[in-house]
């Protein structure tokens, strides 16, 4: 048998056509998709084997445009020109044909080999639409496969339809004719291009006169140069380039429509169904109070269902804690480092695990489903005029939202917003939402302090009301931030409403756990052994009679007074800084001076000794709001920095939230205190 | 051009074809990336719920857009 090829083999197509989910079926990889454009941010790789082919997967970002210009779209296009794939697999969602089809016309002119695949055609069939595979593979020259990017055998066509096109000669695609001013011009273009594929050559031609390419990129010699921009100058006096480039996308869309009406039987009112759920979820009346019940209900579910499971694993992990020190001492392990070990290192982590892992468990996989079924744009679609009124994006809604989950995804996920200026606020304001880390605080001191009882019920009214508080700091902080150090009026706001998909459980339960649940509490996991480690030794490390966590502790206690808390919360919220769900396990430990973290196993004895520490009602007010408006976690700053590239907007990112907290507790703690 | 009307005017259920667009260069091809030129037909489809933005059909994709944007697209009915 030979051995096989190595290919490279990209993944292209519009935002929302499920490309991701393709990926994922290709290479087995678990990349989460999501269902609003600009998901996919930089380009997953994965690899596929076959008998004959080892198949470099890149999957690029979705692009509704090879000329598109805009930040994370333009990546797919420089991706493809610089004719890095051996074959071009453009996925399309074949409930809206037409609107695919002209990115893939421009691929088909560039990509030695292209294959259509057609995603969706179960959605598709749902809706009666039919299309006429054979007839649109002969009309555009390419082979096309349409599929169910969940079912295996079809994943199975795409494969041998891709291996096929591999084993064939090079391809030659019909592509629609451009006006002869525009073509003509090109051919006297095309002779002053360094050599390079024919289409190539072509489509660089026509880049450079739509003027979405600059002659400055070519490798040519000075005169050439010089000659090509006179000929430029010449051509661009008599037709500019604005026109030329609307020229080219209307023969697109033209020839798009052409092929719809041969191969596409579209029924009217097809989507009827999307647009009476649109009635409801975005209505005058209904739009708002659906949002607040559903956020209400999420975390509902969330901690009524988190309780008992985090108890059982708590107590679990704590009856392992004397054999595991007694293992560490019976293998002649010196005591304080079996006690650095057991107290320190694994107590942490078995108290964040236990407290993380069942709300997350049950948290993300809610999210996940609203995130499945198309809701999610709904919300930046309801909420757009609000950030407008901010000078802001409404795709920020969005990134706010990814923000609950983990703040450094949501900062990440930035890069679905255009604007420079927008996407930076939108950066700088993701760690005013709480983060899941967060909540247990917030659960608690609400519980203890204001519901009085451990019921599920308040505890998600009160959650809820602090989002809602949370989204409107989020407001209040972006209208400054684009009032003060980031001025400019609100860019052009283009929002793709996709269809409602029914989500399928089993792949949503899969992936939120697996991706999502697993990722963030393995970095949490990571982060709190060495963090548990500082801490006890901290707390057991002697600095002049006290111990040295006492005397950092008396060192903050000032300023904590000042914001309305104390030495030792203050402290918390500091050593908190690689994971924010070790703040109240360190502040019971500052006020036990066990010198080792201490679980709670029931809140009455949390209450119990935060009251006997001096708290009051006030106190825990300013610790909510603290924890509300605190420096981003370790995690979350550094992924500001590599998304902003800039120390001093990480500083900007670091401080913002830090001052605001600071201003609120003080203002707060000055007035009741 | 007296019976064109800016896009921003429709309301849900109304219906027109694009004639011209006087936004800023760098909108016009974003707008053409996502299929919206002279002669695309627009639907108007819907309202979000304090009425800006609008959402559009527009070569059978659902797309949300400013009333801003919208006032700058002009359609023949």
């Amino acid at each position: 048998m030979d051995t096989p090829r190595t290919v490279h083999i990209a993944l292209a197509g519009n935002p929302n056509v499920g490309k991701s989910t393709v990926f994922n079926a290709l290479t087995g990889m678990h990349q989460h998709t999501g269902n609003w454009a600009g998901k996919t941010v930089g380009c997953a790789e994965g690899e596929c084997r076959t008998e004959n082919y080892v198949m470099h997967i890149t999957d690029l970002p979705g692009a509704y445009s090879l000329n598109g210009g805009c930040g994370e779209e333009s990546a797919a296009g420089e991706y493809l020109l610089q004719n890095a794939a051996d074959l071009t697999v453009v996925v399309c969602d074949a409930t809206a044909p037409l609107r695919n089809l002209p990115l893939l016309l421009q691929i088909m002119a560039i990509s030695p080999r292209t294959v259509l695949c057609l995603n969706l055609m179960d959605e598709a069939r749902r809706r009666h639409i039919r299309i006429d595979i054979d007839t649109l593979s002969d009309r555009l020259g390419i082979p096309v496969v349409g599929i169910c990017a969940r079912s295996r055998t079809d994943i199975r066509a795409l494969l041998d339809a891709i291996e096929k096109a591999l084993s064939a000669a090079p391809q030659n695609p019909l592509l629609p004719d451009f006006p002869s001013y525009i073509t003509e011009a090109a051919d006297t273009v095309t002779a002053f291009l360094p050599p390079m594929q024919d289409n190539h050559r072509r489509s660089t031609a026509i880049r450079l006169m739509d003027g979405s390419a600059d002659i400055e990129s070519l490798q040519i010699s000075p005169e050439k140069r010089g000659e090509l921009y006179m000929m430029l100058a010449e051509f661009h006096a008599r037709h500019d380039a604005a026109s030329v480039s609307e020229e080219i996308s209307a023969v697109l869309a033209g020839h798009a429509e052409v092929l719809c009406a041969a191969c596409v039987h579209m029924p009217p009112g097809n989507d009827a169904r999307d647009r009476k759920l649109d009635r409801l979820f975005t209505g005058r009346i209904t739009a708002y109070p659906i949002m607040l019940a559903l956020l209400f209900v999420i975390f509902w579910i969330t901690l009524s269902g988190a309780n008992i499971p985090s108890g059982m694993l708590s107590a679990f992990f704590a009856s392992l804690e004397a054999p595991l020190y007694n293992l560490l001492i019976h293998i002649h392990l010196p005591v304080f480092a079996a006690e650095m070990l057991v107290y320190g290192m694994y107590r942490v982590l078995y108290w964040v695990i236990a407290v993380m892992l069942p709300p997350m468990a049950i948290f993300f996989p809610l999210f996940t489903l609203l995130e499945d079924a198309g809701y999610l744009p709904r919300i930046a679609y309801n909420l757009d005029l609000c950030f407008r009124k901010c000078r802001t994006c409404g795709k920020q809604a969005l990134t706010m939202c990814m923000g609950f989950g983990c703040n450094a995804a949501g900062v990440t996920g930035c890069r679905i917003i255009d604007s420079p200026r927008e996407r930076l606020i939108a950066i700088l304001t993701n760690t005013f939402v709480p983060c899941n880390g967060r909540f247990p605080l917030l659960i608690a001191m609400a519980s203890l302090f204001f519901i009085g009882e451990e019921s599920s019920l308040p505890g998600a009214l009160f959650l809820s009301a602090a989002v809602v508080f949370s989204v409107a700091v989020t407001l209040a902080v972006s209208a400054l931030l684009s009032a003060t150090l980031l001025r400019g009026m609100p860019s052009a706001f283009i929002l793709e409403m996709p269809p409602y998909r029914r989500p399928v459980i089993h792949t949503v339960l899969i992936r939120s756990l697996l991706d999502r649940t697993v990722f963030v509490l393995g970095r949490a996991a990571a982060v709190a052994a060495p963090a548990g480690l500082l801490i006890w030794i901290l707390a057991n490390a002697d600095a002049g009679g006290m111990t040295l966590f006492a005397r950092l502790c008396g060192w903050l206690d000032p300023a904590g007074r000042l914001l309305g808390m104390d030495g030792v919360i203050l402290l918390a919220f500091i050593l908190g800084f690689p994971a924010n769900e070790t703040v109240i396990p360190i502040m019971m430990m500052g006020y036990l001076s066990t010198g080792t973290l201490s679980g709670y196993e029931s809140l009455h004895e949390l209450g119990a000794l935060l009251t006997a520490n001096g708290w009051t009602p006030l106190t825990a007010i300013c610790v909510i709001l603290f924890s509300l408006m605190h420096w981003p976690c370790s995690t979350t700053l550094w992924t500001i920095y590599k998304e902003t590239g800039s120390l001093r907007w990480t500083a900007v990112g670091f401080l913002l939230p830090t001052l605001c907290g600071c201003l609120c507790c003080a203002l707060i703690a000055g007035i009741f205190g | 051009m007296e019976n064109s009307i800016p896009m921003s005017t429709l309301s849900p259920g109304e219906s027109g074809t694009v004639d011209r667009m006087t936004l800023s260069a760098a909108m016009c091809s974003r707008m053409q990336d996502i299929g919206l030129m002279s002669g695309t037909p627009v639907v108007c489809v819907g309202r979000s719920p304090l009425g800006d933005p609008a959402a559009f059909r527009i070569r059978g994709a659902v797309i949300a857009l400013r009333k801003a944007d919208c006032a700058r697209i002009f359609l023949r009915r």
